[in-house]
């Protein structure tokens, strides 16, 4: 029987250490949608929608009093867009419409965020891709929730250079249609490599076109949990440190398994998978950069910062797979700058720089996540960094991605607000030698040999 | 059986069972064991009920004793046991 001191641990975790479910995200998918007419297609993505996720949030909130833990967000992934859009889109307008729509059908539905509004052009885009891209700035500037994604390359395909010139150029699009906003429209937008097709996480979340008719995929989160367990951890070896971190992320991960579970029963749709995330917040002690610094450095930034980051990423799996039937999405430790207060606070002084970031997305579950750039950075240099990052995740195997925000008008040393989990983050150098004449050749970046590696 | 955690984390005060018992037992609620200790200088109790023939939804009760939580001026909470045993027990 539950004894009341695992029970006074449980709440512990959930009141003091902020332990929640990040997220329930039901996964829809639109391909049955597909027509040649777009108010018709509308209608029938409203429809759809609206049918199927609507007891999404009241079974959240059920399953949320029940059993006492905090589920932050009820979310929605739908195909992407696309493909649905494909044979009745002949213009951006057209897709601007379709976005208009699924904002409608979220907010119906009572979500915080809808996302799909994606293409994949890994080795390159068809007409209606490149129209839905063009799109983009209009659609998230004129939207609230829905959220975007494209996945530029994969291991096997290697990176569309086509698309990468051109996403730098939509995001600084993007900043400029939000600009009264610190360029908000800029977080609700994501550039992958190696996407994957059951991420419940935003922005980058899509229902890939692999998955059935709907799907249940939930985000735990708490490296506040992880942190308090590294308490018990100063000054002992990396043998202790990592069993108490797979300990705790098996614990965590438990909670997710069970609220998946019992949504899927609920909502009668099927249980996909388990994210086992760390995911921060800008809340005092729900952060990974304090985690990294109880692990050892002074400031995560710190040489060493990789190595630690690494071992984090590696336990986080080892302890949350044993605790789920199914694991996938991003899986692992987000190093989101903006909602992460250690990392704020080392991006402010200069200890974590975007070279430092881009390190440690060598070895963490995403990439550059939420950093905050200078307004006047050219189209040339985003691009160049997002060909950087597709490129570790093309030759390393895993996902990578960019959000990188130019915030219009500021520049080095001031502050982006964005509000709420996405918030607040210090404007970073970056390297602004050019890379024009890189990113323009036009073409693709052939996929990489998968032998001889070294 | 359908078992649920009640707990109650505050300053000691009288009454503070009779008042959750009383709650209980007009729900038909049934009590199976009760164990208190006091951790960081707070009174914790913990009571296992079984609310198989509760005559309301067990979501609506957890709402309904945390606010008699609050009139008592301590923290009550009821969460379903699923949530401890997925976290403790392989």
């Amino acid at each position: 029987m539950i004894n009341i001191q695992e029970v006074h641990e449980t709440n512990e975790m959930i009141e003091q250490e902020k332990l929640d479910v990040r997220t329930i995200t039901m996964g829809i998918s639109l391909l049955d949608c597909a027509c040649d007419n777009v108010d018709e297609l509308c209608d029938s993505i409203y429809a759809k929608i609206t049918t199927r996720a609507r007891d999404l949030v009241a079974t959240g909130e059920a399953i949320e009093r029940e059993f006492g833990i905090p589920i932050v967000n009820k979310r929605i992934t739908v195909t992407p867009i696309s493909l649905v859009g494909a044979s009745a889109c002949k213009t951006s307008e057209d897709f601007v419409k379709i976005a208009h729509t699924l904002d409608r059908a979220g907010k119906e539905v009572g979500v915080d965020l809808l996302g799909g509004y994606s293409a994949l052009v890994n080795k390159a885009m068809t007409p209606a891709e490149e129209l839905l891209i063009r799109s983009l700035p209009q659609a998230l500037a004129e939207t609230d929730i829905v959220c975007s994604s494209v996945n530029v390359g994969s291991t096997k395909t290697g990176i569309d250079m086509n698309a990468v010139e051109l996403l730098g150029h939509i995001i600084k699009d993007i900043a400029h249609a939000t600009a009264d906003n610190d360029s908000y429209g800029c977080v609700k937008f994501v550039a992958f490599c190696n996407a994957p097709d059951d991420n419940p996480f935003m922005a980058g979340g899509f229902h890939g076109v692999t998955e059935g008719d709907a799907v249940i995929n939930v985000g735990v989160s708490g490296p506040g949990v992880v942190s308090r367990a590294l308490d018990e951890a100063i000054g002992r070896d990396f043998e202790f440190l990592c069993e108490t971190i797979k300990r705790t992320a098996f614990k965590i991960t438990r909670v997710g398994q069970l609220v998946a579970q019992e949504a899927s029963r609920r909502l009668g749709v099927p249980f996909g998978i388990i994210d086992l995330s760390l995911a921060p917040t800008p809340a005092q002690g729900d952060s990974v950069g304090e985690v990294l610094e109880k692990i050892g450095l002074a400031q995560v930034g710190a040489p060493g910062t990789t190595a630690a980051l690494a071992m984090l990423n590696d336990q986080v799996k080892k302890g949350g797979i044993m605790a789920s039937s199914y694991v996938g999405g991003l899986s692992g430790a987000f190093i989101p700058v903006s909602e992460d207060k250690n990392m704020i606070d080392a991006a402010a002084n200069g200890c974590l720089t975007i070279e430092k970031l881009e390190a440690m997305t060598c070895v963490c579950s995403v990439g550059l996540d939420m950093i905050a750039i200078p307004g006047d950075t050219t189209a040339a240099t985003i691009s160049g960094i997002i060909a950087d990052e597709a490129a570790i995740g093309m030759v390393n195997q895993k996902t990578t991605a960019v959000r990188v925000i130019p915030v219009e008008g500021k520049s080095v040393g001031d502050m982006a607000e964005f509000g709420g989990l996405m918030g607040y983050a210090p404007i970073i150098p970056v390297n602004q030698t050019s890379c024009e004449a890189f990113v323009t050749r036009g073409g693709r970046i052939p996929a990489p040999i998968h032998s001889f590696k070294n | 059986m359908n078992k649920a955690i009640i707990t109650v984390v505050g300053q000691d005060t009288v009454g503070i069972i009779a008042r959750v018992c009383t709650y209980l037992s007009n729900h038909k609620v049934n009590v199976l064991d009760i164990s208190q200790t006091i951790i960081d200088g707070y009174f914790n109790m913990m009571m296992i009920v079984d609310y198989s023939a509760a005559d309301e939804s067990f979501g609506a009760m957890a709402v309904e004793l945390e606010s008699l939580g609050e009139e008592i001026g301590v923290r009550v909470r009821a969460q379903r046991e699923e949530i401890f045993t997925a976290m403790h027990r392989i």
